[in-house]
């Protein structure tokens, strides 16, 4: 593909016997906003260093801008900005100083680092706390100066290992907003690992679900969804005034009906699983055997029953 | 030097090294740590110095008595040992204390991913914060040196001889090879162990393995090797030289030795000499070039016993996963 950005190509890594990535294949394009989703220790983080150079797979390539990530990890990190997820500065060091230093290790000429630091960290809300020491920095300002860490390198790929650690809800939106924002405004590609399914569905174009290692889908949320679930599979639940008792031959009288695949009844409530949207119809049969309906429900699928699907098969 | 022939660029930035090792020294300059070393290293010289001052006109006349400067450094009325044998084991404590935390600190405080993530070579952050320490020594122990002449001048009206001079120059650098080799031993240790305090009291062990118990060691097995009885003079020569030998293993004895001969300029040999090589010699100073030749074999002991450690650092280092 021309506009890929960061391609693996069975990438693998092994810790002694322990396979923490396991034959990673994957595409970034150029632009994209791209999440990785997987619990604590599914090898995100080695991944990301893989990527960068910064450790050595144990077999496959990353290529990364073109660059082979192992051969030549300097012109790859040239070009792209790494922020981990444990964020450490030098504490004796104000946060100006901290960000100059970083502009310096990028070869910015000494009469534009300072301009370009403080700049950055205006972008990011941090220009009252520019002369503070980074030990009396909050962990979300720490995130904040992370970012404006990232941005002052004017990178093409930006990686991001747990970028939302720590931070409140109000600054998670607005910390995510502005990476979106930034992707969009400058054409930068974003990697951002987490695992907040909420933050990852609201910026991301295409996530990634890796766990134990491997990638187990990728793809946008819409196509997650239609892989896992079926196409034309919907889920009604619907909640009834009466107890289940007083249903009478109802829920047979569903199970013969056409389109249904499995009802299930749990107290009050009603759970459908069609293989077409028939909820009118279902609605007016049972208004008509005059019973009352407090709720119609038709479910969405979001990150987390995607998510929880695929636990469920690694389960199994 | 470079600076003054070749002129600097103005516009460029500075390479990722140089910017590493300029933040490093500024570092060693605003700690704590380094203020207490040079506070202690100060006192040490301004009281050795006071003591030679002080007996430097009722001293006997020996070969040396017109190297002023050189006995400024070297006499002791036996109150205060002289600078270069508190040197001896003073230097080690610096070198640890620049170099303990070298690494394991950056990975402690999560620097070091972010640090390695620039476009930086990984091999640089070890050099430069070798570089780092090591220029903060030379300058330490030059401006030092330099004090010390000029105050003489001051004090005695005397002009330095040019020999004086390069010997005094010797002595700096042999100074901070010495303590270059404690460094990149302490420095090896920070990239081994991921724990501060070990990687220091690990250092500090072996420091004092090499001044307290070692020369014991060294002792105790020639001691064991001596047969009982009568032994001609040929052997008990060649005991001496092995109980050297061994001893020699030891850095500050070869810091010590090359320290001598390149401030007495009469010490002519190291070990123990026969009479028969003694007749018909003339106590006469040596020539720097000869006192060189002698220190020669210790200096190279010294500078491989730091590449050695420097290099294993290396390995370790370039084969340490850096994620925390």
């Amino acid at each position: 593909m021309e506009n890929t950005v960061i391609e693996l190509e069975g990438l693998t890594k092994y810790y002694g016997s322990v396979k923490a990535v396991d034959n990673l294949s994957l595409q970034i394009r150029k632009g994209e906003v791209f999440g990785l989703l997987g619990p604590n220790g599914a090898g995100k983080t080695t991944t990301i260093l893989m990527m960068l150079g910064l450790s050595e797979p144990s077999a496959g390539k990353a290529l990364v801008c073109g660059i082979h990530a192992s051969r030549d990890p300097i012109a790859i990190k040239r070009r792209v900005a790494y922020m981990p997820d444990t964020l450490g500065f030098y504490d004796d060091m104000t946060a100006l100083e901290n960000l100059m230093y970083v502009g310096r290790l990028n070869g910015l000429p000494d009469n534009e680092v300072e301009t370009r630091a403080r700049q950055t960290m205006e972008l990011v809300g941090l220009e009252n706390e520019l002369h503070k020491k980074t030990s009396a920095y909050s962990r979300g300002m720490k995130q904040r100066l992370g970012l404006a860490d990232v941005l002052l390198r004017e990178p093409e790929v930006i990686i991001m290992d747990e970028p939302t650690l720590g931070i409140d809800p109000a600054g998670i939106r607005d910390f995510l907003a502005l990476i979106r924002q930034l992707s969009r405004q400058k054409g930068i590609t974003v990697l951002l690992s987490s695992h907040h399914l909420h933050q990852v569905q609201q910026v991301c174009d295409r996530v990634g679900i890796f766990v134990g290692g491997k990638l187990l889908a990728a793809g946008t949320l819409e196509t997650l969804a239609r892989e896992l679930f079926g196409t034309g599979s919907f889920e009604v639940v619907i909640s009834l005034a009466e107890p289940q008792d007083t249903w009478g031959n109802l829920l047979h009288e569903l199970r013969q009906t056409e389109d249904i695949r499995s009802v299930e009844a749990e107290g009050n409530t009603l759970s459908l699983s069609c293989s077409r949207d028939i909820t009118p119809g279902v609605v007016r049969r049972l208004v008509e055997k005059g019973l009352g309906i407090t709720g119609v429900h038709r479910k969405q699928y979001g990150l987390d029953e995607i998510y929880q699907r695929y636990f469920e098969h690694l389960n199994e | 030097m470079k600076s003054l022939i070749i002129p600097k660029r103005i516009t460029g930035p500075d390479s990722p090294f140089a910017v590493m090792v300029k933040k490093e020294v500024a570092d060693h300059i605003r700690s704590r740590r380094f203020m207490v070393l040079l506070l202690l290293v100060v006192l040490v010289f301004a009281g050795t110095l006071y003591i030679s001052m002080s007996h430097i006109r009722q001293a006997p006349a020996d070969p040396d008595k017109n190297f002023v400067f050189l006995r400024l450094l070297t006499l002791s009325d036996g109150t205060l040992p002289t600078f270069h044998t508190f040197l001896s084991f003073l230097g080690p404590l610096l070198g640890i204390a620049l170099g303990f935390d070298a690494i394991n600190s950056e990975y402690n405080n999560r620097t070091l991913v972010r640090l390695l993530a620039q476009p930086v070579y990984r091999d640089n952050l070890l050099l430069a914060k070798f570089c780092g320490a090591l220029l903060v020594i030379g300058v330490l122990f030059l401006s030092l040196v330099l004090l010390m002449t000029g105050g003489g001048m001051i004090l005695t009206g005397v002009k330095p001889e040019p020999a004086e001079v390069l010997r005094i120059l010797a002595f700096v650098i042999l100074n901070v090879v010495y303590i270059g080799f404690w460094l990149s031993l302490s420095i090896t240790l920070s990239v081994r162990f991921r724990n501060v305090a070990t990687s220091a009291l690990i250092a500090i062990g072996i420091w004092l393995f090499f001044t307290v118990f070692y020369p014991i060691l060294a002792n105790a097995v020639v001691k064991a090797l001596v047969p009982e009885g009568f032994l001609l003079p040929e052997q008990v020569m060649s005991y001496n030289r092995l109980l050297l030998s061994l001893l020699r293993l030891d850095p500050g004895q070869l810091y010590t030795d090359a320290a001598t001969t390149l401030l007495m300029p009469s010490v002519r040999s190291l070990g123990a000499l026969s009479m028969e090589q003694m007749a018909g010699a003339i106590p006469a100073p040596l020539s720097f070039t000869n006192s060189l030749m002698i220190v020669w074999p210790q200096v190279t002991g010294l500078l491989a016993a730091t590449t050695l450690c420097f290099a294993l650092a290396y390995s370790l280092f370039m084969r340490k996963e850096v994620r925390a």
